[in-house]
């Protein structure tokens, strides 16, 4: 590993909505990067199911929009920003259970309500905003011990 | 419990993963089709069994780090969800028995799920 890496990492993946051969993709590569880059298992675990149900919202819901990992030391955030009909209510889709996704959804094993509240569960800070017709922006950010090998 | 004794038990056809069988230990079990729930509530190293076969359920067990998967009701995914899962390291198996029962047998010879 480099032995000064810098201090920041940024990498940025579109995602289209209603793309379901490829839902999971950014994801799966977020991980790989997290896996790469010597991040620990768990936090890898946290980051890429955060990032999993934010990807599976935007191609669910949104038109189109964008995931983007950012790792710095101690703390990697996952952002989530969508073109799409955005939140009337977000306590309640912040409900477990609640959901608007159609039926061919549940079909993938999906839409079930579980989506925002699983992004909050795994994230040590959450945030949601949105404007409905414009679309939704949610960021997550996850703590990890960044000492051993990550300094400043 | 390791999945060769999983396969034993379930009489289960190995998909993809054969060569690992006896190396890989399962702590507990899952049975389940909705993936969030799956993603929610099972911990690393689960052995999910599962009536989807689609590549949602692929991508599921990676970023949850779960152990194997079986397919339950004698469903076999399409090949490119088990070409998925080769490239991933993910084994699959595949079994004739319903869910319900297949938990009942697992859960018999000894594996548990998550109750604390």
């Amino acid at each position: 590993m480099d032995m000064n890496p810098s201090p920041s990492l940024e990498l940025s993946y579109p995602v289209e909505g209603n793309d379901f051969a490829t839902a999971g993709e950014a994801a799966t590569r977020i991980k790989r990067m997290l896996k790469q880059i010597g991040i620990d298992p768990e936090t890898t675990r946290r980051v890429a199911i955060v990032a999993y149900e934010a990807e599976m919202n935007i191609i669910i819901h949104a038109t189109r929009g964008i995931l983007k990992l950012r790792v710095l030391p101690g703390v990697i955030e996952v952002r989530a920003e969508d073109i799409g009909p955005g939140i009337p209510d977000i306590p309640l889709a912040m409900q477990e259970g609640y959901s608007t996704a159609p039926e061919h959804i549940r079909e993938m094993g999906f839409g079930a309500g579980m989506g925002l509240p699983n992004m909050k569960r795994f994230s040590d800070e959450f945030w949601i905003e949105s404007q409905v017709g414009k679309g939704t922006k949610v960021a997550a950010r996850i703590y990890y011990d960044g000492s051993s090998d990550r300094g400043g | 419990m390791t999945l060769a004794e999983v396969r034993d038990i379930l009489e289960a056809e190995v998909l993809t993963g054969e060569e690992n069988l006896d190396d890989i230990e399962v702590p507990r079990g899952c049975g389940c089709d909705l993936m969030s729930d799956v993603l929610a509530f099972a911990e690393r190293r689960t052995l999910l069994l599962t009536g989807l076969t689609n590549a949602q359920v692929i991508r599921t067990a990676e970023m949850n780090d779960l152990a194997a998967i079986v397919f339950v009701r004698g469903k076999r995914p399409p090949c490119e969800v088990i070409e998925m899962a080769k490239e991933r390291g993910i084994p699959l198996l595949r079994t004739k028995y319903p869910l319900f029962e297949s938990c009942g047998m697992l859960y018999k010879a000894g594996l548990r799920g998550h109750l604390k």
